[in-house]
């Protein structure tokens, strides 16, 4: 059919596991805004839901690190992480395998992608599929962007990434959801935990919302490092989601939260 | 310098379940096969969370050993930085420290 929904959201593990750290009404309008890109998601009807995410160590390591990798299990299992340390319970969600083959088939038209019939989700999964998938109704198919272990694939590519996601998804009868998720500027997990650069967070979603190729492009990495952390690089992810649906955006929560180490962002974008 | 190795054994820690429990009973045990420089060995056994960040380990492993560990948020991120004060600044990795260690971003 093609694709239905796209959306991009944070997925800070402080989000769910620091909760009541949080000053309650940021918290309470960020948890407002998951609920109402639940809604919004549902309505759309997805036959599956692809989630490309930044994962953090919990499938792929320096040993044979992919650039690009998409699930193609029955089932995954989550969150990998210690439970009281999340807060969330863990599920087992179900895949889609056939329809990820064929997925991953058209996307190596043009991206290799590598693909995987085992994997485990961390929080950079756990968290947004917690708030957009509470009832574990929805088929899921976990696609990942090495955001973590340099060299990182240039933003060009995860633009032609984004590309490629919506060539398969235009290409196949079943309706498609894609959430990408990421940090924008943080400093996740160093003594820097908190520090967020606003302005620059806003800079960046207004080329987003804009979907302003050029512009979202016109990052260097080392631009990113010192304006925006090592968290910055999970940028990749939005402007995938930017290639993928083509529309205009509409951010309806961005707060920097400190103790959820991250600008909190959710976020939709229109398909055309 | 195998800060590989140490990664390594971090990552296969924070994902294996039986690795885990071993580490538990026989933390040394656990630690053979991973070629550790004695420095490196020594942060592991001693759950020495500001020597790991030192040494350069992606803070996206280490803090999910520090939780395994049971370091609370607050104390790893105080860890680090008395980690750097100690041993001196961040010598590998892309997870250095951008303030100075007398400095909290948050609590």
């Amino acid at each position: 059919m093609s694709l239905v929904f796209a959306g991009v959201c944070s997925h800070a593990p402080g989000i769910t596991g620091r909760d009541e750290r949080a000053p309650t009404d940021l918290r309470d309008g960020l948890y407002a805004a998951f609920g109402d890109m639940q809604q919004r998601l549902h309505a759309a009807r997805p036959d599956a839901l692809i989630v490309v995410a930044a994962e953090h160590f919990a499938n792929f390591f320096m040993d044979n690190m992919p650039a690009y990798a998409m699930g193609m299990a029955e089932t995954y299992c989550g969150p990998i992480e210690d439970l009281d340390w999340l807060r969330i319970s863990r599920r087992v969600v179900r895949g889609a395998p056939d329809l990820s083959r064929r997925l991953v088939t058209e996307i190596l038209e043009t991206v290799d992608i590598a693909y995987a019939e085992e994997w485990r989700f961390d929080h950079g999964i756990m968290v947004p599929l917690h708030f957009l998938d509470p009832d574990n109704a929805l088929r899921i198919i976990p696609a990942n962007i090495n955001c973590q272990g340099p060299p990182l694939t240039p933003l060009s590519r995860a633009w032609a990434f984004g590309e490629a996601l919506r060539r398969a998804a235009d290409a196949v009868p079943e309706r498609i959801a894609l959430v990408c998720t990421g940090g924008i500027s943080h400093w996740p997990a160093t003594p820097d935990s908190g520090r967020i650069n606003e302005v620059w967070d806003r800079e960046f979603l207004a080329r987003w919302t804009r979907n302003d190729r050029a512009g979202l492009l016109g990052y260097t990495d080392a631009e990113t490092y010192a304006e925006a952390g090592q968290g910055g690089f999970e940028i990749r992810t939005f402007i995938a989601a930017a290639a993928a649906a083509r529309g205009t955006g509409t951010v309806h929560y961005y707060q920097p939260i400190p103790i959820f180490a991250v600008g909190c962002t959710v976020a939709t974008m229109e398909i055309v | 310098m195998s800060l590989y190795q140490l990664s390594k054994l971090l990552y296969q820690l924070n994902r294996d379940d039986s690795l885990q429990a071993r580490f538990k009973v026989d933390p040394a045990g656990a630690t053979e096969g991973y070629d550790l420089t004695a420095e490196e060995r020594r942060a592991v056994l001693d759950s020495d969370i500001g020597l790991l960040y030192v040494l350069g380990v992606n803070g996206q492993i280490l803090m999910h050993f520090a939780a395994l560990c049971g370091v609370e948020w607050s104390d790893y991120l105080q860890r680090m930085r008395d980690g750097v004060k100690r041993h001196g600044p961040v010598r590998a990795g892309i997870y250095t420290m951008t303030t100075s260690p007398d400095e909290k971003v948050v609590e």
